[in-house]
């Protein structure tokens, strides 16, 4: 069984919603990026996006864009970022990690390659931004083959595309909480609980929320409505912020702590 | 011959639509309003009044004697595009797309651009059907093309500057793009080139394709055949679609597309996608990108901000891939050399755009027969870029990023 769907039905069994904090891998390096998550398990994150920076990042706001960046000076790959999987099982991460990337540098590394290592290193879920459902195809069945969730991203605008998303989703379906990108706000769409109701209408499978949830209020507010938080600028802007005490070794613990304890009181 | 593109946006295997799901919707309702508009009567005639009134359509098919005398062998003709209302061919497209986005309800369009010819283009339809305009320029250009953004303004159009990423035309088109998430409600999103996401890249080519249309059967006017080569310059690729495109059937005909290899498509600092590119998923298609072995976009480089781009139009990548159509590098410097020769012969500062195409046939037209001839598509007028010109010929070490 998937971890992902293992997760979820424990934490349906415990009445309690994931905390998915996404980072972007690499920021600002890999040694401390594996510190990074190591410490967001020990914080409470019941699963893991870990998002690979690109070159021109079409769904990210200002925040994960500076992230990308950021990784890209130091080189970060595709290929690190799975290993960074297996790195962080080695050190005891156990919870489920799922890799958030788009398409072309997933599509210049070759699809078998690519399902054969993420496979191989422990990844469970796939969220690729900028492959809708009329492109997805290839993907689907390679995933499916290989037991890796390609999990949709599901907008306000979707309407009547809804019902096609949720029917072929795996894992879970990622809803996107308001139209733009990915960043901190203070509104999300006016039409937000009647929005995820429908997507809940249409699948049994676990619901999360994304894009712009940045406080305890907010996760709260939608604890009651989704299976899952998906909490990204927020935690990357702490990142961002830490970077002084985190690249200082005598400050570093310091800095993990500062972004540890941010993600624990979004648990609450 | 099947229908290019096919129903999911296809030319072959190349184009798509590898955008976000939140505007999936919008492209959907993009292409059946289209689709519809396209068909309906009322609206081609609002275009075509527009096109020949507005802009002083038909250009004309220039035979060029001096300077086909000086090269000394196939007759070249230029197809004045230059001519058009703002002084490129992007106004055929913002035309087409600036009705199309009024008749859809929308009051608000956004563009991107690159040199400020289609943002131009853009501002002043926007300013002639009374729409609400916000153009996306990156920093970097707008310095390099200062009238341009004060040209906008004075059009009444916003001029939104962006930081992010290269500060040139790529990362404009994603701020667009990332706009266009935010607002796809009620805004329109006027697309300048044959690139992105189906609808647009096919929407974009039947705008452009007058430019094809009335050069080819302005060359059976004139000279009782079709030409045996057709020149244009390709950086997203739209005039070259433009004029391509009625010319694809025509077998006899080969069709050239010339792009920016900046100081030397054996340099770091060049727009040569298809010499130096491979097929990759970017802003919205599949086609020919620049990218590194990770599949990260590369910046691109060109003396000419409408050239600088990592990226081309997925028919381009389809028309290369089978053979239909060649692409050659032209660099910097050899553009820079055409602008002033065809000064020079024609009387004609063509834009540094267009000057790649010039290039090219300076280096075609020799090695022809006298009674073989050359179109080249004479995309806009230099007027715009005299200031840098005057820069780079100054002698002085200009930086021409």
């Amino acid at each position: 069984m998937n971890l992902i769907d293992q997760t979820f039905a424990r934490l349906r069994e415990e009445g309690k919603t994931a905390l998915m904090p996404f980072v972007s891998v690499g920021d600002p390096d890999l040694d401390l990026s594996l510190d990074i998550l190591k410490q967001l398990q020990q914080s409470g994150a019941d699963m893991i996006e870990l998002g690979v920076p690109y070159s021109d990042p079409l769904a990210d706001g200002p925040v994960i864009q500076r992230a990308s960046e950021r990784a890209l000076r130091s080189s970060v790959t595709l290929r690190d970022c799975i290993l960074m999987a297996e790195r962080a099982r080695a050190e005891g991460v156990t919870i489920p990690l799922i890799l958030f990337t788009y398409y072309n540098p997933v599509l210049q590394f070759g699809l078998e390659p690519f399902f054969e290592l993420v496979k191989d290193k422990g990844i469970s879920g796939l969220i690729i931004p900028d492959l809708p459902l009329e492109e997805d195809s290839e993907v689907r069945t390679m995933s499916e083959n290989y037991g890796i969730h390609l999990i949709p991203l599901v907008a306000p605008t979707s309407r009547e595309r809804v019902t096609a998303i949720a029917k072929r989703a795996k894992g879970f379906v990622y809803c996107v909480s308001s139209l733009g990108v990915t960043g901190v706000r203070a509104e999300f769409h006016n039409d937000i609980d009647h929005f995820l109701a429908t997507v809940k209408e249409a699948t049994d499978l676990p619901i999360s929320i994304g894009f712009g949830i940045s406080s305890r209020e907010q996760v709260e507010r939608f604890e009651a409505l989704c299976d899952g938080v998906v909490v990204g600028s927020a935690i990357v802007r702490v990142i961002e912020e830490s970077l002084p005490l985190l690249h200082d070794p005598a400050t570093k613990a310091e800095g993990l702590q500062r972004i540890g304890q941010f993600v624990s009181q979004l648990k609450g | 011959m099947t229908q290019i593109p096919d129903s999911s946006g296809r030319f072959g295997k190349f184009g798509g639509r590898y955008v976000p799901e939140t505007l999936m919707n919008a492209l959907l309702e993009l292409e059946e309003a289209y689709t519809h508009y396209s068909k309906d009567e009322s609206f081609q005639a609002e275009v075509k009044e527009l096109l020949y009134r507005y802009s002083g359509r038909p250009t004309s098919l220039y035979y060029a004697r001096r300077l086909t005398e000086h090269l000394g062998g196939a007759k070249v003709y230029l197809k004045r595009e230059d001519l058009n209302h703002t002084g490129a061919h992007k106004i055929n497209n913002t035309i087409g797309q600036g009705v199309l986005a009024k008749r859809m309800g929308k009051t608000k369009i956004i563009a991107e651009t690159g040199a400020g010819q289609h943002g131009v283009a853009s501002a002043t339809i926007a300013a002639l059907l009374g729409l609400e305009c916000k153009v996306f320029m990156g920093e970097e250009d707008m310095k390099r093309q200062q009238l341009n953004v004060f040209r906008m303004n004075l059009l009444g159009s916003e001029v939104v500057p962006v930081t992010s990423g290269t500060r040139t035309l790529k990362d404009a088109c994603n701020e667009t793009l990332r706009y266009w998430v935010s607002h796809v409600t009620d805004t329109y999103y006027i697309l300048g080139s044959v690139t992105g996401p189906h609808p647009y890249p096919m929407m974009v080519r039947d705008f452009q394709r007058i430019i094809g249309d009335e050069a080819r059967s302005q060359m059976l006017a004139a000279e009782g055949r079709l030409p045996d080569y057709v020149v244009a310059a390709v950086g997203g690729g739209s005039n070259a679609m433009g004029i391509f495109y009625p010319f694809v059937e025509d077998e006899g005909v080969r069709l050239l597309g010339v792009e920016a290899a900046g100081r030397g498509v054996d340099t770091n600092e060049h727009a040569a996608t298809m010499t130096k590119g491979r097929h990759g998923v970017f802003q919205g298609s599949l086609s020919y990108v620049l990218q590194d072995n990770h599949g990260q976009v590369l910046p691109a480089h060109s003396i000419s901000a409408g050239l600088d781009y990592p990226g081309i139009g997925p028919e381009h990548a389809y028309l290369k891939d089978s053979g239909r159509a060649e692409y050659v590098p032209i660099t910097d410097a050899e553009a820079l050399e055409a602008l002033q020769l065809l000064s020079r012969t024609e009387g004609i500062i063509p834009a540094l755009e267009s000057a790649h195409a010039i290039a090219q046939t300076l280096k075609l037209a020799p090695t022809l027969d006298k009674d073989q001839i050359v179109v080249v598509n004479l995309s806009g007028r230099g007027d715009k870029d005299v200031e840098a010109i005057m820069g780079y010929l100054g002698g002085a070490e200009h930086e021409s990023h």
